[in-house]
C-alpha cells in the first residue's frame, strides 16, 4: 500500500509540472500584459514596468525562475492586487470553497442515496417516480437558476434566509442546497440503479431465504455493495463542484476562489492563474488519490499495486 | 417503523453536523436596524470588485481611487460643482506669473491615523516614489510626465528623483515647478496619485505597506478597518469616521459598510431587503425601476465612439467616414440597447465635464450637436465616397467588446450601417478587453468600438489624443489644422485661458468634421439609491463619490 501511494505521489509530481508547463505556455501566448491600466499607460511607459517585473526577458528565462521559485513553494505576487501574496490570497479564499464544496458533496449525496434508497426498494411506485423526476430536474436544471429562485422567494420574499454573503450558518444553506442539487441527483439515480442490482442478486435471495430481516438485507448487505461504484462517481462529482462553485460563490458574494480565478483571466494577472490552476489540478489529483485508496479498502476484492500485497 | 426511524435519524446527523460547522460565527450581521429616534449614521454600500491596492502611487482603478479619496486627503478636493477647495493646503495656490511656479501653504491641524503632522514632505516624498522607475507606478507618469518638472526624465532613468519639481520649503510649505504652465494642474491636486504618503510609516512597512488595513495610515475623512485581501473575509471592510481628521465636525456619517457584490440580481435584492442603500442596476432592471423615487441616473464624462481607421482605404475617404458617423441611430442605441439613462454623443468632449472659462457656458452646449443622426445626409455621403473611391461595395472589419451589452450594441451598429448604406458590409469581430487594446495598439482593425474617461478637468484630455503625434493615436487621423490647434492650446496658449478654450472648441469642430471619429453614446449608471441618504457628490474625476458630507435622513 505504502509502495503504492509512494508511486502515485511521484506521478502527480510529474503530472502538477506538466501542468505548470503547459499552463505558463499558454499564458505567454496570451495577448496583452497584467498591467491594469492598459488602454492609457504608453508603450514606453509599459516597457518601463514590465523590465522591472521580469516580464521582459526571454520566456525560457521566465519559465526556468518561475519553476525554480515553484518548487521552493513561492507562488509570486499578484499584479492587480498589488503585492499580496498568491500564496495568502489562496490560503484566505480556498477554504471558504472548500467548505462549500464539502457540505455540498456530503449533503447532496446524503440526500441522494435517500432517494435512490427509497426508489429501489419501492421500485415502480409514486415514491420512485417522484425520486426520478426529482433527479432529472436536478441533473438538467443548472445550478445558478436554483440559487436565483431561493434567492428571491426565500431571501426577498419570505425573508427568511440571508440573500448572500458568508459567515453564519444561515448564509450557507441557500448556496449549499444549490450546489448541493446536481451531486444528489447524480447518486440518487446511480444508488437506484445499484440497488435494483444489488436486490436481485442472488446472495440478497439466500440471505432472504435464510430468513435474515428485510432491515438488514437492505442496510446490511444490499446498499454496502450498491455503494462502492458511487465513489467513483464522487470524484468527478467532487470536480465538477468546483467548477459549479465558480457561479455560486458570484451570485451569492462569496469570498471564494472561483471568483478570483476568473477575476485573473479576464485581467493577465499571471501568478495568480497558474496559482489557481496549480492549486485546482492538485486538488483534483488528490481527490482521485483518496478515491482510489478507498476503492480498495471498502472493496478488498480490488488490489492497488497488485500482487499479492 | 423503523427504517424511516433511521433514515430519519442519518439525514438529522447529516444536517446538525452541517449547521455545526459552520457554527462558531463571529462576523456580525449588516443589517442592523434603527430603533427609534435619529437615524443611524450608518451607510451600507456595494461595490462591483474589491479594492485592489490602497497605495495611492500603484492605484489605477475606480474602487482604489474611490476608498482613497475617502480615507486619504490631498491638497484639494473636488466640492459638488467640481470646483478644487483647500483640503490639506491651507488656502488657493500662489502661482507665479509664467504658471510654472506654484507655492501652497499647508494647513498646520491635519495630523496622519498615528498622530504625526501632515507636512510637505509627505508629497514630497508620495510624488517622488510615484514617478521612480523602481516604484513600476503606472499612473504615476501617466499623470505626472510633462506636468511635473523632470518627472519623464526620471520616469525613464535620466534623472535622479531629486530633481522632481516639487520640494518642501517648510513643513507648512510645498513649493512645487511645472513642465509649463499646466492649466487644470489645480484639479490634477485633486486626483489620487497626487496624495501624500508618510515616509517614516511607508519606509518602515516596506513590502508589507498598504498589504491590509493595519499597515495603513490615513488622514481623511474617514478611516479603513477590516480590509485585508488576504484575510478571513476579503471582500468586505469598513469605513469609520475619522475623529483625528482636520474637518472631522462635517463629517455625519459614523459608518460605512462595504460588500463586495457581482451579480446585479443579488444587490437588487438585497437593496430591497433593505440591506444595503445602494445597487447598481443593470439594463434589464431599468424598466422596472424607472421612475420610482429610489431610481437615480449619473452621467459620466465617459465617452465611447467608433474610431475609424484612416489606413483602411475607403475610411481614409473623408464622405465615406461622414457617411458612417451619420448612420447609427444613436437614440434608439442609448434607449433600448444601453437603457441606462445614457445619450447620445454628438462630439469629442462630453457634456457638463468643462465649461467656458468667462461665460461659464458648457463646452457641449457651446459647440452644440456637431454629428447627429442623418440617414439621408448619410446617403449621400455615401455615394460621394464611393464615387469617389471608384467602387460600388465596401467591406469593413468591425473590432467589438466580448461583453453581452457590447455585442448587441455592435450587432446593432452594423445593422444601421449596412441598412442605411447600400454596398457595404461590416464583419464584427468581438474579442477580450485586453485583446482589443492589442491590436488597437498594432492598428489591426478598420472600425473600433472603444472609450475614454478622463483623467484630469480640462478639453485637452478629450482632445490631444486625437493629435497625429499622440502615442495613443492609432487611427491615422491626421490634420494639420487640428495638431496646431491643440499645439498652440498647450504651449503659448496655455496663460490665455479664454483664447486656449477656443481652440479647443475649434479643435473639436475640425475633428468632427473630418468625422476623424464618430461618436456614439456618453455612458451613464442607472442606480436604486436610498431616498434618505443625502449629500453624496458625485464626481467627474478621481472617486465616484465624496461620503465626506452625506448623511441619513429621517
Amino acid at each position: 500500500m505504502a509502495k503504492y501511494i509512494l508511486k502515485r505521489i511521484g506521478y502527480m509530481l510529474i503530472t502538477l509540472f506538466i501542468i505548470a508547463t503547459f499552463s505558463f505556455i499558454l499564458m505567454k501566448m496570451l495577448p496583452g500584459s497584467p498591467l491594469t491600466a492598459e488602454e492609457k499607460v504608453t508603450e514606453a511607459q509599459r516597457e518601463i514596468i514590465l523590465e522591472k517585473y521580469g516580464l521582459n526577458d526571454p520566456i525560457p528565462v521566465q519559465y526556468v525562475r518561475y519553476l525554480g521559485n515553484l518548487a521552493q513553494g513561492d507562488l509570486g505576487v499578484s499584479f492587480q492586487m498589488k503585492n499580496q501574496s498568491v500564496t495568502d490570497i489562496l490560503m484566505s479564499r480556498a477554504p471558504v470553497s472548500a467548505e462549500l464544496g464539502f457540505w455540498a458533496l456530503i449533503v447532496g449525496t446524503s440526500l441522494g442515496m435517500l432517494l435512490g434508497l427509497i426508489a429501489a426498494i419501492r421500485q415502480n411506485s409514486w415514491m420512485d417516480y417522484g425520486s426520478n423526476i426529482i433527479s432529472v430536474i436536478g441533473i438538467s436544471i443548472p445550478s445558478f437558476i436554483f440559487a436565483g429562485l431561493m434567492q428571491f422567494y426565500i431571501g426577498v420574499e419570505l425573508e427568511l434566509l440571508p440573500i448572500a454573503f458568508w459567515g453564519t450558518p444561515q448564509q450557507a444553506i441557500m448556496p449549499v442546497i444549490a450546489l448541493a442539487i446536481f451531486p444528489m441527483a447524480i447518486s440518487a439515480r446511480f444508488l437506484r440503479t445499484e440497488m435494483i442490482e444489488v436486490l436481485g442478486s442472488d446472495y440478497i435471495v439466500t440471505a432472504k431465504a435464510k430468513g435474515v430481516s428485510k432491515f438488514a438485507i437492505i442496510f446490511k448487505h444490499g446498499l454496502r455493495n450498491a455503494l462502492i461504484p458511487l465513489i467513483t462517481v464522487m470524484g468527478p462529482m467532487a470536480v465538477s463542484l468546483m467548477t459549479g462553485t465558480l457561479v455560486i460563490e458570484k451570485i451569492f458574494s462569496i469570498p471564494g476562489i472561483g471568483e478570483q480565478f476568473v477575476n485573473s483571466v479576464t485581467t493577465n494577472d499571471f501568478s495568480i492563474i497558474m496559482g489557481t490552476t496549480l492549486f485546482f489540478a492538485f486538488l483534483f489529483i488528490v481527490i482521485i488519490l483518496i478515491i482510489d485508496i478507498l476503492y480498495g479498502i471498502i472493496d478488498p476484492r480490488i488490489r492497488l499495486a497488485g500482487g499479492k500485497d | 417503523m423503523r427504517k424511516s426511524n433511521w433514515l430519519l435519524l442519518v439525514f438529522g446527523l447529516v444536517l446538525t453536523l452541517f449547521l455545526a460547522a459552520c457554527g462558531d460565527d463571529t462576523s456580525s450581521d449588516d443589517g442592523e436596524g434603527t430603533e427609534g429616534g435619529a437615524p443611524e449614521q450608518v451607510l451600507n454600500i456595494l461595490e462591483s470588485a474589491q479594492i485592489p491596492t490602497m497605495d495611492s502611487s500603484q492605484a489605477t482603478d475606480a474602487v482604489a481611487f474611490q476608498f482613497l479619496g475617502e480615507t486619504m486627503e490631498g491638497l484639494y478636493r473636488l466640492d459638488e460643482n467640481a470646483q478644487p477647495q483647500p483640503a490639506i493646503a491651507a488656502g488657493e495656490p500662489e502661482i507665479s506669473e509664467d504658471g510654472t511656479e506654484w507655492t501652497i501653504q499647508l494647513r498646520d491641524d491635519a495630523v496622519w491615523s498615528n498622530g504625526d503632522p501632515v507636512t510637505a514632505h509627505d508629497f514630497v516624498f508620495a510624488w517622488r516614489r510615484a514617478v521612480d522607475p523602481a516604484t513600476g507606478s503606472e499612473y504615476g507618469p501617466f499623470m505626472m510626465n510633462g506636468v511635473l518638472k523632470n518627472a519623464e526624465a526620471i520616469n525613464n532613468n535620466k534623472a535622479d528623483v531629486e530633481e522632481l519639481g516639487v520640494e518642501a520649503v517648510s513643513d507648512t510649505e510645498l513649493h512645487i515647478t511645472l513642465e509649463k504652465p499646466i492649466p487644470y494642474f489645480h484639479s490634477l491636486l485633486t486626483f489620487g496619485t497626487f496624495l501624500p504618503l508618510n515616509e517614516a510609516f511607508v519606509t518602515e512597512k516596506g513590502e508589507e505597506y498598504a498589504l491590509n488595513s493595519d499597515n495603513l495610515l490615513y488622514n481623511g475623512p474617514f478611516v479603513l478597518i477590516e480590509w485585508d485581501p488576504t484575510g478571513e473575509n476579503p471582500e468586505q471592510w469598513t469605513l469609520v469616521k475619522n475623529e483625528d481628521y482636520w474637518d472631522a465636525e462635517k463629517v455625519q456619517l459614523e459608518k460605512i459598510n462595504v460588500s463586495v457584490v457581482k451579480e446585479r440580481s443579488t444587490a437588487v435584492n438585497l437593496y430591497n431587503t433593505g440591506e444595503v442603500d445602494r445597487a447598481g442596476l443593470s439594463a434589464e432592471y431599468v424598466e422596472k425601476y424607472a421612475g420610482t423615487e429610489d431610481y437615480k441616473t449619473l452621467a459620466e464624462p465617459t465617452l465611447f465612439y467608433l474610431k475609424l481607421n484612416q489606413a483602411n482605404e475607403a475610411l481614409a475617404n473623408k464622405n465615406v467616414r461622414k457617411a458612417i458617423a451619420m448612420s447609427i441611430g444613436k437614440q434608439d442605441l442609448v434607449d433600448v440597447i444601453l437603457a441606462n439613462g445614457s445619450i447620445p454623443a454628438t462630439g469629442a468632449v462630453p457634456e457638463n465635464f468643462t465649461s467656458h472659462p468667462e461665460t461659464g457656458e458648457d463646452f457641449r452646449e457651446i459647440n452644440g450637436d456637431l454629428i447627429t443622426e442623418d440617414k439621408e445626409a448619410a446617403k449621400e455621403f455615401w455615394a460621394k465616397g464611393l464615387e469617389e473611391l471608384g467602387v460600388d461595395s465596401v467591406e469593413l472589419g468591425y473590432l467589438g467588446g466580448d461583453s453581452d451589452v457590447a455585442q448587441e450594441m455592435d450587432a446593432y451598429i452594423k445593422d444601421q450601417l449596412e441598412e442605411t448604406l447600400e454596398g457595404l458590409t461590416v464583419e464584427v469581430v468581438s474579442v477580450p478587453f485586453e485583446e482589443r487594446i492589442s491590436r488597437n495598439e498594432k492598428g489591426e482593425y478598420d472600425i473600433q468600438n472603444s472609450g475614454w474617461g478622463p483623467d484630469y478637468l480640462d478639453p485637452n484630455t478629450w482632445l490631444e489624443m486625437w493629435t497625429s503625434t499622440s502615442p495613443y493615436m492609432t487611427n491615422n487621423y491626421d490634420s494639420e489644422e487640428y495638431d496646431t490647434l491643440i499645439s498652440e492650446a498647450n504651449n503659448e496658449l496655455l496663460t490665455e485661458p479664454v483664447k486656449r478654450y477656443e481652440n479647443f472648441l475649434k479643435a473639436e469642430k475640425v475633428l468632427m468634421e473630418d468625422a476623424g471619429i464618430a461618436p456614439l453614446y456618453q455612458r451613464s449608471r442607472a442606480y436604486l439609491w436610498r431616498p434618505s441618504v443625502k449629500g453624496v457628490i458625485f464626481n467627474p474625476m478621481g472617486a465616484d463619490f465624496t461620503y465626506k458630507h452625506a448623511y441619513i435622513e429621517e
